[in-house]
């Protein structure tokens, strides 16, 4: 396979990791985002848009968007994704940590047509050579947490996912959903606990 | 940045941050926090990656040519510039905050409001209020409650409130029932960046009806 650039590490990490178990999935993006970037691969892109678009898609939906709607702009966010690709950085976000904040960003600006300022970019600003050990332990530490999200009682993570995908402040959810506002924030916080503990 | 901040974000405006669902005067007054502080830069991170484990649990099918259409727009962007972002300057405001002043400390259009006390509202949407407070040393801002939730972030200078002080990166956050009263602390002039999704409500200094015209 033709890697250049900083990721080339990679392979004499995956040995590593081999020796260890296989490869987690997350990896598996990340070493696909490294051969858009490096080689604009298609192949690499296809099967990238083949696992995310559907749930970019899916994701818009959910915060109101018609099926139009969400397809176009579910095509716009995997093409930033091909454009922006020299700004993925392994050792802060996983791909799909990665794809939901432009997706996020993209849905501000379709369906509430409103800003949402960013904060400063950090001084040091993306590594040109990431931390392959940082970059591996990012990726498991995403893993996890989707572990631990699968794990939460049902009551807690549809309101979660409420928060996140219906667009919904709290008092907004407690309209929609009839619970007082107060069991909204504790069943949230309980749901945070156990995702905190899960992740020690 | 190095300085010393106690204050912070609670979960609920990190996590409201992220899902991207708060009024864009809180964004800016969190996104300014965030860029002061690497504590909440790191929680926020943590926010967002339960925002991608989410992303992971549901999907639509795609149209058939879906990714044919999007190569092809790919392809018709061309290729682009592969720019880092340059790298922030630096002066008393954060960058989101200079977007919307448009430039510094310098740059800020001041309205008197009483006391010495100033003020400069920010342009956002207007289903909440941002903007920033000069308060001389040793000054208070004019005792007010509120209705919604109210942020207090401290850019320079430092204030007093109930028991705490706030210095520069704190941020104060007020719920409904508090009646406070800042005061700015006397060593130095405090300038402050607030968002309110309701308008205050001045006890002493100022006639109620005041109030529309002031935009407070
Ligand atoms: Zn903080």
């Amino acid at each position: 396979m033709r890697v250049k650039g900083r990721w080339t590490k990679r392979r004499v990490m995956d040995t590593t990791v081999a020796s260890t178990g296989a490869k987690t999935e997350n990896e598996d993006w990340v070493a696909c985002m490294a051969l858009v970037r490096d080689a604009g691969d298609e192949v690499a892109f296809a099967r990238l848009f083949g696992h995310f678009a559907p749930r970019v898609k899916a994701f818009l939906m959910r915060s109101g968007a018609d099926a139009a709607l969400a397809e176009e702009v579910a095509q716009d966010v995997m093409a930033t994704l091909w454009r922006k690709s020299h700004l993925f950085d392994p050792t802060r976000a996983s791909v799909a940590t990665w794809i939901f904040t432009i997706a996020r960003n993209r849905r501000i600006d379709a369906l509430r047509r409103a800003k949402r300022p960013e904060p400063e970019d950090l001084p040091w600003g993306p590594e040109p050579e990431p931390d392959q050990t940082e970059a591996l332990m990012m990726q498991q530490e995403s893993e996890k947490l989707g572990l631990a999200l699968a794990t939460l009682p049902e009551k807690q993570r549809v309101l979660i996912e409420k928060a996140y995908f219906g667009d919904l402040s709290h008092s907004e959810i407690a309209e929609e959903t009839g619970l007082p506002l107060g069991t909204i924030k504790s069943r949230i916080r309980l749901a945070l606990d156990r995702l905190r503990h899960a992740m020690k | 940045m190095t300085i010393e901040i106690t204050h912070h974000l609670t979960d609920a405006l990190l996590m409201a941050y992220s899902a991207g669902s708060l009024p864009e005067a809180f964004s800016l007054t969190v996104a300014t926090h965030i860029s002061m502080c690497d504590e909440c830069r790191a929680r926020l991170g943590a926010f967002d990656a339960l925002g991608g484990a989410l992303l992971e649990k549901d999907e639509a099918a795609m149209a058939d040519d879906s990714l044919a259409v999007t190569m092809a727009r790919i392809r018709a962007g061309g290729v682009t510039a592969r720019d880092r972002p340059a790298p922030p300057v630096r002066g008393v405001f954060p960058a989101p905050l200079r977007d919307y002043v448009g430039g510094d400390l310098g740059a800020v259009r001041w309205r008197p409001i009483g006391m010495g006390v100033k003020q400069a509202i920010l342009p956002t949407a207007k289903e909440a209020t941002a903007r920033l407070l000069y308060i001389p040393a040793g000054a208070a801002v004019p005792d007010h409650g509120h209705r919604g939730t109210e942020l207090t972030l401290v850019l320079q200078g430092a204030f007093l409130d109930a028991a705490a002080r706030f210095g520069p990166g704190d941020i104060e956050v007020a719920g409904e029932d508090v009646e406070h009263m800042p005061v700015a602390d006397i060593g130095a002039d405090c300038i402050c960046l607030a968002a309110t999704d309701a308008p205050l409500r001045f006890r002493a200094l100022m006639p109620r009806l005041a109030q529309p015209f002031l935009r407070i």
